[in-house]
């Protein structure tokens, strides 16, 4: 288990190399920079801008090196937890990043916890009673919630939270404990604001992990086993739990690495919508003003928790299922 | 010798000139025949057709593609049309009895008043002038596809009438005719960037597969980094990146692009499945030892084996690319006015405010949600019979 877990660390370390080059690559397509773009605001505004202080501008972001010299420095910066600096907001990346990414890891945490305890019940459900109207009533909510696009499903139900509940718009807590401390008071305002988030990014992602469960739980229980314990009289209850369902369980952890990409994008799009104080408006908005070190490092954090994630849940597989081999090199 | 001869001349060797049919002891009856020799495409109608559902979500696909190609005809007003007297009014209602009457499809007039207290456009039907609809009528004037002037629409609003069905939007423009034009885009993007990434896909999958080693454990490599990026993202900064001075129909093609860039590592990791366990197949080394290049035995002898399999896996992955672009779109990162799609009207949509006031506006992902779901369904469909010889 020791030598599985070093040597999976070991292969995530060649991944995030290449994803931070291609982050590099994508942050630099834009044409401009974002020293030159804000110059020639400045200058739009009719300030004059000497050349002199371009070109310490210029010095002092690194705009004035080559791109190979930019990555390295942007990398080794990283290494050693400083971020870059972002144009916009005039503060060091990890200032500016810190609380958001916390709130986007809390986020996904919620919504995967979300999804599988929705997902879970139904699935069995759907498999123990296949043809069912039940079952296909559940299966059209489920691919109901795949096909609604999120931004709009937030919106109605920020509305309906609104004029139901009362809870005010936007945001994850009302605004007076926007800058109070923690408090009682303060945690239910945010459970509040965070179920709609919950609730629109899960069912997105609770379709496919319903029709999967169902799938896999299906195959099991049409093995001799079943037949077998089922003819010796297993009251069906425990015959379900016993042995097929643990069974079906492994592909719902070794899921997370497929869900947690998803839920992260439908974070992404769904705080735009809500202007909840994630990562997502943060990233959007430092595309579009090419702050580029702040776009790169978003990008960055959001692939370095997906590739966590999968390397947890490829751990918990390990632990859970006996049949994976943890000796042996190749994962084919 | 001589007795021999004789009854040689008696019986001659006989040979009947009638044509003879080796199988007419078991000869198949027609239906029968049709049955066994059924070509695998035709086995897979015939498994496909007995999936309900899939079979009505074909249809629905079918419907709305060949809605595409005569949109103008559709369309009861012009893209851009606007109408300055009606904004935002509220979708009218279709009535058939007039004062018990029946005098067909017809609206009654939109009475227009601006509410002085709280600024509200408030519209309400005026009972008393009935505008009946027409059919294949002349009305707003368009360019068919951009090449030739017609006016000719199947269904428009009476003289100086309005026929606003699914109401109009901040411009006063008939979201009915929008959605119409809006499934152009919608449904090409999806279709243009499955086809960049089906095309993507079976290379680098056929490559990763068939020759293994390095080229596979770098094809593997690049696809679990692309996987570990989320999705949306990831088209945000690569839309992002498209340059601004670009046409909008550059930038079209340039997300059309975008989407099948990131979306083509699934089709790869399948066709290198099948390709590493087909390769080792007699027929394969049978091919190779004849001769035959690796193109053509990827593209010949294993490609053709689990063609079915990536078509329905293809279906399946469209609709993903139809709510990526709504929802870049959507962001103000993908398509641009006065290209229209779907995603782009929903942007009308985006604050609570319209949510409120004006729900119609909402009235777009309709058709998004429909198409979605017939892939789905008809993707469903097609991967149970993707595979006809199995029981």
């Amino acid at each position: 288990m020791f030598s599985y877990l070093i040597r999976r660390l070991l292969v995530m370390i060649p991944t995030l190399l290449v994803i931070s080059v291609l982050v590099f690559v994508i942050i630099q397509l834009p044409e401009g920079d974002y020293l030159s773009s804000h110059i020639a605001e400045l200058q739009a505004q009719g300030e004059k801008v000497s050349q002199d202080e371009i070109a310490f501008l210029r010095q002092q972001y690194g705009l004035d090196r080559s791109q190979v010299e930019q990555y390295l420095v942007w990398l080794a910066g990283m290494l050693q937890g400083d971020f870059g600096y972002s144009f916009e907001y005039n503060l060091p990346v990890s200032e500016v990043v810190g609380d958001r990414l916390f709130l986007s890891f809390i986020l996904s945490f919620a919504t995967i916890v979300f999804t599988w305890v929705v997902a879970f019940p139904i699935g069995v459900y759907s498999a123990t009673h296949q043809y069912s109207w039940a079952d296909h009533g559940l299966t059209l909510i489920g691919f109901l919630g795949l096909a609604t696009p999120n931004f709009l499903f937030a919106l109605v139900l920020l509305y309906v939270a609104n004029v139901v509940f009362g809870t005010s718009i936007g945001g994850l807590m009302d605004p007076q404990y926007v800058d109070a401390p923690m408090s009682w008071g303060k945690l239910l305002s945010v459970l509040e604001h965070l179920w709609i988030p919950v609730v629109v990014i899960g069912t997105s992602g609770t379709a496919g992990m319903i029709r999967r469960l169902r799938a896999n739980l299906l195959d099991e229980l049409q093995k001799q086993y079943v037949v077998t314990a089922r003819a010796k009289g297993l009251p069906p209850i425990r015959l379900l739990v016993k042995y097929p369902l643990r069974m079906a369980l492994n592909p719902f952890i070794a899921d997370i690495g497929n869900l947690l990409p998803q839920v992260i994008s439908g974070a992404a799009i769904v705080s735009v919508v809500l202007s909840l104080p994630t990562t997502g408006p943060m990233l959007l908005s430092a595309l579009q003003s090419q702050d580029m070190y702040l776009a790169g490092s978003f990008l960055m954090f959001l692939s370095l928790l997906t590739v966590i994630g999968m390397f947890l849940s490829d751990l918990a597989l390990a632990a859970l299922d006996p049949r994976i081999r943890l000796e042996g090199g190749t994962t084919r | 010798m001589s007795r021999d001869a004789g009854e040689a001349a008696t019986v001659e060797h006989y040979v009947s000139p009638e044509p003879f049919d080796p199988h007419s002891i078991e000869a198949l009856s027609r239906e029968q025949e049709r049955f066994y020799m059924a070509s695998q495409w035709r086995m897979m109608w015939w498994r496909f057709r007995r999936h309900r559902l899939a079979l009505w979500s074909a249809a629905i696909i079918a419907v709305m593609y060949a809605s595409i190609v005569v949109s103008e005809l559709l369309a009861p007003y012009g893209l851009h049309s606007r109408h300055s007297e009606f904004i935002f009014a509220p979708p009218q209602r279709v009535h058939l009895f007039h004062g018990g009457q029946f005098v067909g499809p017809f609206v009654y007039a939109l009475a227009y008043r601006l509410n002085m207290e709280t600024l509200k456009r408030e519209y309400s039907e005026d009972r008393a002038r009935v505008q009946p609809l027409r059919f294949l009528c002349a009305a707003d004037e368009y360019r068919f596809w951009g090449m030739f002037e017609a006016d000719l629409h199947l269904m428009c609003p009476a003289e100086n009438g309005t026929a606003f069905l699914l109401g109009t939007d901040r411009l006063g423009r008939d979201i009915l005719s929008r959605i119409i034009y809006g499934a152009r885009i919608s449904l090409t993007v999806g279709l243009i960037g499955i086809i960049i990434s089906f095309v993507l896909g079976i290379v680098l999958g056929g490559l990763a597969g068939y020759y293994g080693g390095w080229v596979d454990s770098t094809v593997q490599r690049l696809i679990e980094v692309i996987r570990s990026f989320p999705e949306l993202p990831l088209w945000m900064a690569l839309s992002a990146a498209l340059p601004v001075n670009w046409s909008p129909v550059a930038v079209f093609l340039g997300i059309t692009v975008i989407l099948g860039l990131v979306d083509w590592t699934g089709l790869a990791r399948a066709v290198r499945s099948k390709l590493l366990a087909l390769r080792e197949e007699d027929f394969c080394t049978a091919a190779v030892l004849m001769g035959a290049s690796p193109r053509r035995v990827i593209a010949r002898h294993l490609l053709p084996n689990f063609m079915s399999h990536l078509i329905a896996s293809a279906t399946l992955s469209i609709p993903s690319m139809i709510l990526g672009e709504t929802a870049l779109s959507f962001l103000g990162l993908g398509l641009r006015p006065p290209i229209t799609s779907w995603g782009v009207l929903l942007t009308e949509s985006q604050n609570i405010n319209a949510v409120a006031l004006y729900p119609w506006l909402m009235l777009p992902v309709v058709p998004v949600i429909v198409a979605v779901l017939a892939f789905n369904f008809m993707g469903d469909g097609l991967r149970d019979a993707a595979d006809p010889y199995r029981t």
